[in-house]
C-alpha cells in the first residue's frame, strides 16, 4: 500500500495567557491509500488539533511549531496560503461532527456543492451540477436532482452528514479527515453513513482518519489504530493487535471502560470500569510519561523519564517504560 | 415571511407609509399643483384653501408642492446615508470581526472614538468642515451611523464565525473574502435589516434637523427641515407652515418605526411561535 500522508514529530502549541499548552507534542503518523486510519483518546488529547494542523487550519491562539506533514511528495508545511487553500477540499478535506451546523443554512445544498466544485475546478456551472447530483448518489441520497434544490433545514440529520460526506468527496481527495462524524447521529443512521463512507474510499483509494472516542466504531471500521493521550501517540498498531493484545496502561484502561450491552444483565453484576484522574492539564504537563499519575503500573523511572518507543509485535507498538 | 409581516397590523401600516412616501418621490411632478420654487407675492402667507391645499409661506411658495418635493430631498438624503453607512458597516466591522485580534482592536476603538461623539454635534462638525450640500450631508449622516453597523456586524460576525460550516468552508479550500461575503454575511442579514429600517428613521430626523439649522439642502430646494426652519418665524400667526412639513415628518419616521419593529418580530428566532 502507498503511503499518502507522512506526519513526523509535528508539535502544535496554544500559546494561551495561561501558558503554552501543548496540545500535539511530537505525533508521527502515516496513511495508506484506501485504508482507515482509527485515532482515538478521550477529549482534549489533541486528536482534533492533529487534524486541525494537517490542513493547517489551527485556530488562533494555536501554532504549528515544528514537524513535517508531507502528503505524498509534498511538504505542505513549505506551501504558501494561497497553495494551501488549493490543497483544502482538493486533496484533504474534513467532514465535521455536527451535519446540523456544517452546512451554510443561507444557502441550498445545490448552491454549496457546485461553489465546492468551481472553487477547484475549471468546469462550467451545468457539469458541476451534474457532478453534484452523481455525488449525492453515491452517497445514497434519494431523489438527488429533487434533494439537491433543498435547504439544509429540509434534510435529516443523516441526510445533512451524507451530504457533507457527499461535498468533501467531491474532488476525490487522497485524505478525508472524519472528526467525530457519527456523534450526533443515531446509531442506525451511523452504520449507514460509516457504510457509505467506507465504501467510496475503498473506490476511490482514499485513506481516511477517522477520529472518535467511539471505540466501537473503530473495531468495526478502522484498518489501523492511533491512541493518543495528553497530545502523543502511545500506542499504535492493526485493530486486530491493539483491541486484542492492547500493551499501553492506557488503552487497556479505554477498553475496560466500553459499556457492552446486556452485560448487567448476567449473572455477575458487572461494574463498568472508570479509569481514574482526567486528562492533564496541557499547559502543565506531569514530568517523564504523561500518564503516571493516572497509571496503575506506575514505576518509580514513570515519573523521570519519557518512555521510549517499544515494539509489541509486527506493527504494533506503544511508548511505555513496561516494556523498556 | 412576507405574510408573517403583513399580518402585522401595525406593520402593515408602517410598510403603506413608506410606500407612500417611495411612490411619492417619483410621482412628485404630478402629484405637485405648483412649482415648489415659484414665487408668488400675490398670496404670501395665505390659509390652506382649494388652491393652496397647505397654504402658502412668506414668499407665496405653495406648501403642498414643496413638502411633496421634500420627499424627495429628504428621502433620498436619509437612503443614502443609511445605505453608505451600511456598506462601510458591513466592511469595517466584517473584518474586524472575522480577523479578530488586533484589526478587531483598532478598528473597533475608532468606532467608539466615533460613538463617543453625539450624533447630531458630530453631524453638525461634519457639515460645518465639508460645507452645506446635499452630499455632505449622507458623508456626515454615514459617518454618524457607520459605527452602529460595524459594531452590529461585527458582533453577529464573531458569533456565526464559530459556526462549524464556516469550518467546513475553510476545511474546503475557501478564501477568507468568499468566506465573509457567502458564508458569514448571509447570516447576519435580519439584525441588519432591522437596523436599516431603524436607522432611516434616524436619519430622516437627522436630515431634518441639519436642514433645520441650514446645514442641509441649500435653502431654496425645499427639504422638510428647511421649510420647517423657513416657516419657524411665523409660527404664531401662520401655523400651517410648520405643522404640514412637520407631521410629514412624523408620519414616515413613524411608518419606519412601525415597518421597523415588525421586521423585528418577524425576523427574531426567540420570537417565533
Amino acid at each position: 500500500m502507498a503511503t499518502v500522508l507522512n506526519i513526523t514529530d509535528l508539535k502544535t502549541y496554544f500559546y494561551t495567557s495561561a501558558g503554552i499548552a501543548k496540545a500535539v507534542n511530537g505525533v508521527s503518523l502515516s496513511m495508506e491509500a484506501g485504508q482507515i486510519l482509527g485515532v482515538v483518546g478521550e477529549s482534549g488529547c489533541g486528536k482534533s488539533v492533529t487534524a486541525h494542523s494537517i490542513l493547517r487550519l489551527v485556530p488562533y491562539p494555536g501554532k504549528i511549531v515544528s514537524g513535517y506533514i508531507f502528503l505524498d511528495d509534498q511538504n505542505l508545511m513549505a506551501l504558501s496560503k494561497r497553495e494551501m487553500r488549493r490543497i483544502r477540499g482538493d486533496q484533504i478535506s474534513m467532514i465535521f461532527q455536527e451535519p446540523m451546523i456544517s452546512l451554510n443554512p443561507a444557502f441550498t445544498i445545490e448552491n454549496q456543492l457546485v461553489e465546492a466544485l468551481l472553487l477547484h475546478l475549471k468546469i462550467s456551472k451545468g457539469e458541476a451540477r451534474d457532478r453534484a447530483v452523481e455525488m449525492l448518489r453515491l452517497v445514497e441520497i434519494p431523489a438527488p436532482e429533487r434533494r439537491i434544490k433543498e435547504y439544509p433545514h429540509q434534510m435529516s440529520g443523516g441526510m445533512r452528514q451524507r451530504a457533507m460526506i457527499a461535498e468533501a468527496l467531491l474532488l476525490r481527495p487522497k485524505v478525508l479527515i472524519a472528526d467525530e462524524p457519527t456523534t450526533a447521529l443515531d446509531v442506525t443512521i451511523q452504520a449507514q453513513v460509516l457504510d457509505i463512507m467506507y465504501r467510496l474510499t475503498q473506490e476511490m483509494g482514499t485513506a481516511i482518519m477517522l477520529i472518535t472516542h467511539n471505540l466501537g466504531l473503530v473495531a468495526e471500521s478502522a484498518n489501523r489504530v492511533l491512541v493518543m493521550y495528553a497530545g502523543k501517540v502511545v500506542e499504535e498498531g492493526s485493530v486486530r493487535d491493539v483491541f486484542e493484545n492492547a500493551g499501553h496502561p492506557y488503552t487497556q484502561g479505554l477498553l475496560r471502560s466500553i459499556p457492552m450491552p446486556g452485560e448487567r444483565r448476567g449473572k455477575e453484576q458487572h461494574q463498568l470500569y472508570e479509569m481514574e484522574g482526567i486528562v492533564p492539564d496541557l499547559t502543565a504537563l506531569p514530568r517523564g510519561c504523561e500518564f503516571h499519575p493516572r497509571c496503575p503500573f506506575v514505576k518509580e523511572i514513570c515519573k523521570q523519564e519519557e518512555p521510549p518507543w517499544c515494539a509489541i509485535g509486527p506493527g504494533h507498538g506503544m511508548s511505555c517504560w513496561l516494556l523498556a | 415571511m412576507f405574510r408573517r409581516i403583513l399580518a402585522n397590523r401595525m406593520g402593515l401600516i408602517g410598510l403603506m407609509v413608506i410606500m407612500a412616501n417611495v411612490v411619492l418621490i417619483f410621482v412628485a411632478p404630478w402629484v405637485a399643483t405648483h412649482n415648489p420654487l415659484q414665487i408668488d407675492i400675490l398670496h404670501q402667507a395665505a390659509p390652506p384653501s382649494k388652491a393652496f391645499l397647505f397654504g402658502t409661506d412668506e414668499f407665496g411658495r405653495d406648501i403642498f408642492s414643496r413638502v411633496v418635493y421634500g420627499a424627495r430631498i429628504s428621502l433620498s438624503i436619509s437612503v443614502l446615508s443609511v445605505l453608505a453607512a451600511l456598506l462601510s458597516g458591513v466592511i469595517m466591522g466584517g473584518i474586524s470581526g472575522y480577523y479578530g485580534h488586533w484589526v478587531d482592536n483598532i478598528i473597533m476603538r475608532c468606532m467608539d472614538a466615533l460613538m463617543s461623539f453625539p450624533a447630531i454635534l458630530l453631524a453638525i462638525a461634519i457639515m460645518a468642515v465639508l460645507g452645506a450640500h446635499e452630499y455632505n450631508v449622507v458623508i456626515a449622516l454615514g459617518t454618524v451611523y457607520f459605527p452602529r453597523f460595524a459594531r452590529l456586524v461585527r458582533g453577529s460576525v464573531l458569533s456565526v464565525k464559530e459556526k462549524e460550516f464556516v469550518e467546513a468552508a475553510l476545511a474546503m479550500g475557501t478564501s477568507d473574502l468568499v468566506i465573509i461575503f457567502r458564508h458569514i454575511l448571509p447570516n447576519c442579514l435580519a439584525p441588519l435589516i432591522v437596523q436599516v429600517t431603524a436607522s432611516l428613521a434616524y436619519a430622516i430626523l437627522a436630515e431634518a434637523a441639519l436642514s433645520f439649522l441650514g446645514l442641509g439642502a441649500p435653502p431654496p430646494a425645499p427639504s422638510w427641515g428647511n421649510i420647517l426652519s423657513d416657516a419657524r418665524n411665523f409660527m404664531m400667526y401662520a401655523p400651517w407652515m410648520t405643522v404640514f412639513p412637520g407631521v410629514a415628518i412624523t408620519l414616515s419616521v413613524l411608518g419606519f418605526n412601525l415597518f421597523g419593529d415588525a421586521l423585528r418580530d418577524v425576523l427574531d428566532p426567540r420570537l417565533r411561535t
